[in-house]
């Protein structure tokens, strides 16, 4: 079977590794591997998603270059993992949006901008985007309702289906079959190790990151970052179903749940993602891939704008400048969705499902 | 480490330290503890510190009870008669018991200084209950310790290499360093020296064992080259341990000369036979549970003509034992195998024949002392023989792997070193692989070197520290 040169070295690593096992204390990836004796590509696949980069087993190595056996764990796993994402991209025609991931980004803003004050300009005209509108409903007369539902509601279907679709093509062209999909006790073990960052804690002391000393702050800021994410996600639900089961209009007031839980939501993001970004400039680059660098870092300042635009739009929704403001707010969400299974947000969908094998995996062995 | 080393110059430490494995490090932190000002350097460049210490993976020490990454108590007497068993009584029974009760709980003293032991749960090995795990291994102890050492204020130098000590009437005076090219004189009021074997001289391995030590691979760090042990015993350092005796197992002859380290280990010997190359049999590949017998195997291969020998296992055994490094040679048939390994294919199936044809049929059990053995050859197989007839045939290229040596200086149970006079040293103090055969006069039991240079280590750093305190006075 064919095999890519980060798959070969991936697997040329691991047969090391298990000759060793000094690491397997860190986490999830090496007592995956010790259930091996050798390695196919679809176990690299799932290996290479199953680390988080945390870089312990780097530090930990006493075969890292110089020396020659010229281990490298984390830069390894995460070429190879960067394979993976966009060979298990959907469609495949997109597959080349990871490589110019900084490009796609550019463009998707600019086409989503031009789009949404476009057809606002076109549509409602200068005086009403530019004046001030307050009280029930206002975002309306800027955006009418249906344009405001019907929009986002087709991106997210099409995101859930391109995730779905992604997710499937991970499991299948990773061996995962049926029925260890359908495992109840894999997924609560994945989702518990997801909502408390398990593998971020490496042994105990955290992640080696930026550097050579164990921290806790790459953990503590991504929880800064999913939590946010997560109650932003919620809010944005929550508006939408008080809209329309309810029938209450938005602009909700203040002390609303779903401007409440936005609001603490992106005052998370803010800080998650600026600290994750200066951890990007303290890094030690031995043990990092630089092809994923752009892709990185793309995401979270996308993140950053998304969050920081939302505050923004709050805080001065109730002045002229909230036409505007809605505009650039809602064009930052449209592109982190439309670009979200083509960037670094996939990273969230197979290492679930990477999670959600190796429960499996371990059940099976236990038994 | 620039402006240090010029704001150091013409100081004299209270302590210095050579060496930067586990032993030096143990004695630096607690000489620094102690008050005293602390010079470490460590020959190697900073991305190989560590020595030996940097390969290894657990140690064993006495315990009342089991805790987190201990299963259950190991007392100071079944640790003794461990230690009577594998060095068969070649041991110093005063310094042996001091050792073991100096090694209670040190566990706690490691944590506080850094060192992540693995949950015991998780063992691949059967000693979770003696033996406790590094997380992430040596290396990622020594990382801890320099970590340490260096917030506790200890200098530390690498790329220094220590070729000459002065040394007047048995008394440390200065030591002699070539650190990146310069000549440097470095002086303090007490030494400790943990500076390892001379496992990785090849030239000294020579004197004993002639030119077969062109054939050895050094398990572990190329730095340990004995220097500072030749230079103590040429200046009046009392010996200590057998010259000649070295502790080598059988590794993967496809291993790098220096420095491969634990992945080398081959584990297939006791499931198939082992030829030379001549394609005989030269000793009993089932005798006894691996563990026990793998140091063995070091030595046997090192005495057979240019020091090779082949494991050969078929199909049913390829995945009793830990995987290898590298990959099997594999064959269809004996005579294949025999190609493909340079032995003569004759010869090789005779000896697979007459194996096969004595070996009597029994239950096979790999993790017991089984009785299926052979019946008329010689040597035997005592266990876990069973006929070597199901395709894919698969080969090992064996030879020895040097672990470390036993010479070294004698101390006493202040970790003193002994002077040939008979008289103590007042201020040399050494730690480590370069006086556990004071304790190990033979044989191994695994994770007793890290016990030796922990315990002796921190009574080295203490008593350098109070002797330069004393003569500060
Ligand atoms: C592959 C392997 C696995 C092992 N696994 C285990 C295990 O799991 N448990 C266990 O207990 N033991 C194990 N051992 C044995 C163990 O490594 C030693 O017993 C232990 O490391 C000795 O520690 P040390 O500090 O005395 O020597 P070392 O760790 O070897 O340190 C010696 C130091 O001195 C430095 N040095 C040497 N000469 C000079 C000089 N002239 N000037 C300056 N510096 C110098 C070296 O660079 C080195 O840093 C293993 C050994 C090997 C090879
Ligand atoms: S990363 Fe290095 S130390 Fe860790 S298990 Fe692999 S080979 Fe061993
Ligand atoms: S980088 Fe971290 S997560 Fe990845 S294999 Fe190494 S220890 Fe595991």
């Amino acid at each position: 079977m064919h095999m890519s040169a980060a798959s070969k070295e991936v697997q040329r690593v691991m047969t090391f590794c298990n000759a060793c096992r000094y690491c397997e204390g860190y986490c999830a990836v090496f007592p995956a591997m010790e259930l091996r004796r050798t390695f196919s590509s679809q176990d690299l696949s799932y290996l290479a998603n199953l680390c988080h980069n945390c870089r312990d087993c780097y530090y930990a190595c006493q075969y890292t270059p110089p020396h020659e056996f010229e281990l490298n764990i984390p830069k390894t796993m995460a070429e190879l993992r960067l394979e993976t994402y966009r060979e298990f991209c959907w469609p495949k025609g997109f597959r080349g949006l990871f490589k110019r991931n900084v490009l796609t980004l550019v463009l998707a803003i600019l086409v989503c901008f031009a789009v949404i004050f476009g057809t606002m300009l076109m549509f409602q005209g200068k005086e009403v985007v530019f004046s001030n509108h307050t009280g029930s409903a206002a975002f309306y007369k800027i955006i009418p309702y249906q344009v405001l539902v019907t929009v986002p509601v087709t991106i997210a279907l099409l995101v859930l289906l391109v995730v779905a679709k992604e997710f499937a093509t991970f499991w299948r062209r990773t061996g995962g079959s049926l029925p260890s999909f359908l495992n109840l006790r894999a997924h609560g073990i994945a989702v518990t190790d997801v909502l408390f960052l398990k593998y971020l804690e490496g042994g105990g002391q955290g992640c080696t990151y930026p550097d050579g000393q164990f921290s806790m702050v790459r953990r503590w800021l991504h929880h800064l970052v999913f939590y946010g994410f997560a109650l932003c996600f919620g809010a944005t639900v929550l508006a939408a179903f008080y809209e329309h089961f309810l029938h209450l209009t938005s602009p909700f007031p203040v002390f609303s749940l779903p401007v409440i839980l936005g609001t603490i939501g992106g005052i998370a993001i803010l800080p998650g993602t600026t600290g994750l970004l200066y951890l990007k400039t303290k890094l030690d680059r031995a043990p990092a891939t630089g092809k994923s660098t752009a892709m990185d870092i793309g995401f979270l300042i996308l993140l950053f704008m998304v969050s920081l635009t939302g505050l923004l739009l709050l805080i001065f929704r109730e002045t002229p400048a909230m036409g505007t403001l809605l505009a650039v707010h809602l064009g930052f969400v449209a592109v982190f969705f439309l670009t979200a299974p083509y960037g670094k947000f996939v990273h969230a969908i197979f290492r679930y499902a990477a999670l959600v094998k190796n429960a499996d995996e371990q059940i099976l062995s236990k038994l | 480490m620039k402006s240090n080393r010029n704001q150091n110059a013409g100081k004299v430490f209270d302590v210095l330290v050579i060496g930067g494995g586990n032993a030096a490090l143990c004695a630096a932190m607690t000489a620094r503890e102690s008050g005293a000002s602390v010079m470490l350097l460590e020959g190697a460049p900073i991305h190989f510190r560590g020595g030996n210490s940097r390969h290894t993976r657990n140690l064993r020490y006495a315990h009342d009870k089991g805790n987190g990454h201990l299963t259950g108590p190991y007392l100071e007497d079944e640790f003794y008669n461990d230690l009577l068993q594998v060095t068969e009584g070649k041991t110093d029974e005063r310094l042996a018991r001091h050792t073991i009760r100096q090694s209670k709980d040190i566990g706690l003293w490691m944590e506080r200084h850094g060192c992540r032991f693995q949950p015991s749960m998780r063992g691949t090995l059967h000693l979770d209950r003696t033996n406790a795990f590094f997380l992430g291994g040596g290396k990622a102890l020594m990382n801890a310790y320099y970590s340490q050492a260096e917030k506790m204020g200890v200098n530390i130098s690498y790329e220094s290499d220590v070729y000459d000590l002065e040394i007047k009437d048995g008394r440390f005076v200065a030591a002699r360093v070539k650190v990146s090219h310069s000549d440097r004189r470095i002086a303090a009021k007490s030494v400790v020296v943990a500076s390892g074997g001379f496992q990785a001289d090849i030239k000294w391995l020579k004197k004993y064992w002639g030119d077969a030590a062109d054939n050895f691979i050094v398990r572990g760090t190329p730095y340990d080259k004995g220097r500072m042990l030749k230079v103590l015993l040429d200046k009046g350092a009392e010996p200590v341990g057998d010259p000649k005796q070295c502790h080598a197992v059988a590794i993967d002859a496809r291993s790098p000369r220096f420095d491969g380290g634990i992945v080398t280990r081959l584990d297939c010997v006791p499931f198939g036979i082992t030829v030379n190359k001549h394609g005989h049999r030269f000793y009993d590949e089932g005798e006894h549970f691996w563990p026990k017998r793998y140091a063995i195997w070091g030595r046997l291969v090192a005495r057979q003509e240019d020091q090779i020998a082949y494991s050969i296992i078929d199909s049913k055994s390829l995945e009793l034992f830990m995987p290898s490094v590298f990959p099997p040679i594999e064959a269809e048939s004996i005579q294949e195998l025999a190609g493909k390994l340079s032995l003569s294919p004759s010869m090789l199936e005779k000896t697979v024949a007459d194996f096969n044809a004595s070996v009597k049929g029994g239950s096979f059990d790999a993790g017991a002392l089984d009785d299926c053995l052979t019946v008329g050859l010689e040597p035997p197989k005592s266990h876990w023989a069973r006929t070597i007839d199901r395709p894919p045939f698969y080969g090992y290229p064996l030879r020895p792997g040097i672990t470390f040596t036993y010479l070294g200086v004698r101390v006493n149970d202040k970790s003193r070193v002994m002077m040939q006079n008979g008289n103590l040293s007042a201020n040399m103090f050494a730690a480590g692989e370069i006086m556990s055969g004071n304790i190990l006069g033979k044989g191994y039991m695994a994770g007793f070197g890290m016990t030796i240079g922990t315990v002796f280590g921190r009574i080295a750093g203490k008593e350098a520290a109070r002797h330069a305190h004393e003569r500060s006075l």
